[in-house]
């Protein structure tokens, strides 16, 4: 029941991000709009949005998703779901600390870090809370064998601490020098996005399509082996080309960057292999439709971060809209359609109730799906245009600027687009939990299984 | 089997590496930089910000100027210039070498070329071009310069003359050095725009001054107020389509101030061993000895660790 606090809240703080993100969207082609106030400036609602998109709800939905698994992949109740749900609350109000410090002004200036210092240890302790409970019920697991997805798993928990109080320190706490900021910044959130969210994601990935189907993944080994090229390859590549900083430690981040190849490709042929024979229930199944898309959005998001990199396509592509059409096909496109999938699958799951419109999760299917290609496609190819025009002195700036307006116009259009969907899963969330709560109520009556989870349960 | 420590001990290993890889060895190798004296005088680089522009950094941060605007200039190569700064005695081994590296050109323009000193006789040449040049021009008395000039879109924008470097950031804390360009990059503004009056127009509001600009303003920087009897020296002069109503006054506030002192800040770039960039002023004594060597030896700036221009 602490998996379904987390889910609940993590649907607000999308909502909420992507209603940020809709203002800053539409402030790109109406500076003019919201203006005024000091605290919806764009500088300010942009990276607000952002963070409650990536600590809201990506981080605190796959988190949520990540004890299922474990629980249920190890056979083990959730240990600890009390300190669990502790937990989750500090996250949430971490998030809402930080989001009121960007708002004000007390950004601190780094990306994807921009919480206020309180806010930050804040979140890094109901991490922490969360995290210990997560690797308590993993080692109480009593199913010995290791699926594929709790590697990936296991990973990320450790994963994140690590990074996240590495960068916080070396940033906020004790901050080094010069260039060197942006060195631990970029090797930061390489190290979110392209360990720890893909690690997290694709551990739903191999768990959920393979049950659906009701086959075994193809090959356990090649997903293993990818494992690991994800693990050593995966987190060096913060650093972008033309840097300005010497330039091998670039050079290594492009090389290892390139080698990323080899997990994506073998991440794709295991999917594809699983799935090749049973493309038919990708008509009928709704979740596994949304990991479907997720998965290939991680593939394409990978591919276009890989070729993005090499120096003479950053040349044109770096500073450009391209940049955020990648982010954006991680964020909505891969972390949000394999959330939205496992939603979909635990949920009915935990409340053993169905969800009461299957009308809406189409509907949220068709729109999410939609939304994410207007969102990332204007941006990619107004991007590459960007780009080009930005290298080319003849082109005047200010025409640079406009000629991104329509492309930048079809992404806001896209970011409604998806805020009309998840707001169709969050309907549905917030109709099933009603109707979750007397199914617990009505058990407890009955018989007594699990008296801690229901106390949980009662308090949502 | 259980492989739960060996993903742990895996992890932490592979974690460890990228750790090392890309956060400690550039530690060690450049985390600990120190200003440098640069030019022949004693200037020092860079130079510490002054109070009231290190403030006016706090609002950059805090209002997310980064976020559309960068603060990084980067050159997509080099180009050589030669330039003759003293024809010496021996005009006519001169003149001859002049049609050797100029082929195009006529004995009597050759003549007109060398005649007043300091002349561009190659501009935007390749380094290979410029070290044959230097050979032919080998003449004892004969001085000349080689001149290296960066090139690419962002120095012929007139967003800096040189890329930017690891130095350059010395001092900034918190760095922000933005990956977006919706507004133009930002490393040397305060040498584009020297006038802080344009400045806070700018910020009030950004059509005032670049019609079509999709900034937003940032009123909030500001104060309207009752206007006395004499208007006060800060406020804004409006051109006459975006007057106030009468009686009052826009004046900026202290965040306004201070934001501008710190883009009237940026304005400086100079010349560095590892980015060396055309100086302004230039001294024929510094050249002297340049006539013997090939191209690596620069008079602006000594380029030994300078990548081979394409």
């Amino acid at each position: 029941m602490a998996v379904m606090f987390l889910f609940s809240s993590a649907l607000i703080w999308l909502v909420i991000g992507i209603v940020l993100g809709l203002i800053s969207s539409i402030k790109l082609h109406g500076p003019g709009f919201l203006s005024q106030l000091s605290w919806l400036t764009y500088g300010r609602v942009y990276p607000a949005s952002q963070n409650a998109v990536v600590y809201g709800f990506s981080a605190q939905a796959l988190l949520g998703i990540a004890l299922w698994l474990i629980a249920r992949l190890g056979r083990v109740s959730l240990q600890g779901p009390g300190m669990i749900v502790v937990g989750g609350v500090f996250w949430n109000f971490a998030i809402a600390m930080g989001l009121v410090g960007i708002l004000t002004g007390n950004s601190t200036g780094y990306e994807w870090l921009e919480m206020p210092r309180s806010a930050s240890s804040l979140l890094f302790f109901s991490y922490a809370l969360i995290g210990v409970w997560a690797l308590i019920t993993f080692h109480m697991r009593r199913e010995r064998q290791l699926y594929v997805s709790q590697w990936y798993l296991l990973a990320a928990l450790l994963w994140f601490p690590w990074s996240y109080s590495t960068a916080q320190l070396l940033l906020v706490v004790s901050p080094v020098q010069g260039v060197m900021q942006a060195i631990v910044n970029g090797w930061f959130v390489h190290n979110l996005f392209e360990v720890w969210f893909s690690f997290l994601g694709l551990a739903g990935v191999f768990y959920f399509i393979p049950k659906i189907i009701g086959q075994p993944l193809h090959s356990r080994y090649l997903a293993l082996f990818a494992f690991w090229m994800l693990a050593f390859f995966g987190s060096w590549g913060g650093v972008y080309a033309d840097a300005p900083v010497p330039k091998w430690v670039s050079s290594l981040s492009i090389a290892t960057r390139v080698m990323m190849l080899i997990p994506m490709l073998a991440i794709g042929l295991n999917i594809q292999s699983t799935l090749s024979a049973h493309c038919a229930i990708l008509k009928t199944n709704m979740v596994l439709r949304f990991v479907w898309v997720g998965a290939i959005s991680y593939l394409l998001a990978t591919l276009l971060g890989i070729v993005g990199a090499l120096r003479s396509v950053s040349e044109v592509t770096l500073f450009t809209l391209y940049t955020n059409a990648i982010t954006n096909l991680q964020l909505y496109g891969f972390l949000g359609m394999v959330v939205a999938g496992g939603i979909y699958y635990i949920v009915p799951r935990l409340t053993e109730c169905d969800w009461p419109s299957t009308g809406l999760i189409r509907f949220h299917f068709s729109t999410a799906t939609l939304g994410v290609a207007l969102l990332v496609l204007p941006q990619l190819i107004g991007g590459v245009l960007q780009g080009i025009k930005l290298n080319d002195p003849q082109v005047p700036f200010l025409s640079v600027v406009k000629s991104t307006i329509p492309f930048l116009g079809m992404s806001t259009l896209g970011e409604l687009l998806l805020l009309v969907g998840n707001l169709a899963l969050l309907v549905n969330l917030l109709k099933i939990l009603p109707a979750c709560c007397t199914c617990c109520l009505g058990r407890v009556s009955n018989s007594t299984p699990q008296p801690k989870a229901v106390a949980v349960g009662g308090r949502i | 089997m259980n492989h739960g420590p060996l993903i742990f001990l895996g992890i932490f290993l592979a974690l460890a590496a990228s750790w090392y890889g890309t956060v400690v060895a550039p530690l060690l190798q450049f985390g600990h930089q120190q200003q440098v004296t640069v030019g022949a005088g004693s200037t020092r680089y860079p130079a510490a910000r002054s109070g009231q522009a290190q403030r006016g950094k706090d609002v950059y941060r805090a209002n997310g100027c980064f976020y559309c605007h960068t603060s990084q200039v980067r050159q997509s190569g080099v180009k050589f210039d030669v330039v003759l700064v003293s024809a010496g005695t021996n005009k006519a081994g001169l003149i001859s070498a002049a049609l050797l590296i100029k082929p195009g050109i006529t004995a009597d323009e050759a003549r007109k070329l060398i005649e007043q000193t300091p002349k561009p006789l190659l501009q935007g040449v390749t380094r290979p071009e410029a070290d044959a040049a230097a050979k032919t021009l080998a003449i004892p008395d004969v001085k000349f310069e080689i001149i290296l000039v960066p090139v690419g879109g962002d120095v012929e924008r007139g967003w800096g003359s040189r890329v930017s470097v690891a130095q350059d950031y010395l001092y900034e804390q918190p760095l922000m050095l933005g990956n977006q360009r919706i507004g133009p990059d930002l490393t040397t503004i305060g040498a584009r725009q020297r006038s802080a009056a344009s400045h806070l127009l700018h910020l009030y509001n950004p059509q005032m001054t670049v019609k079509g600009s999709t900034m937003p303003p940032y009123r909030f920087l500001f104060e309207k107020r009752k206007a006395g009897p004499r208007p006060s020296p800060d406020a804004l002069q409006l051109p006459a389509e975006y007057a106030v109503e009468k009686g009052f006054e826009i004046v900026p506030t202290e965040k306004a101030q201070a934001l501008v002192a710190y883009l009237l800040s940026l304005d400086t770039q100079l010349a560095l061993f590892e980015a060396p960039m055309p100086t302004a002023p230039k001294q024929p004594e510094l050249g002297a000895s340049t006539n013997q060597t090939s191209a690596a030896a620069f008079t602006n700036t000594a380029a030994a660790n300078q990548p081979a221009p394409k």
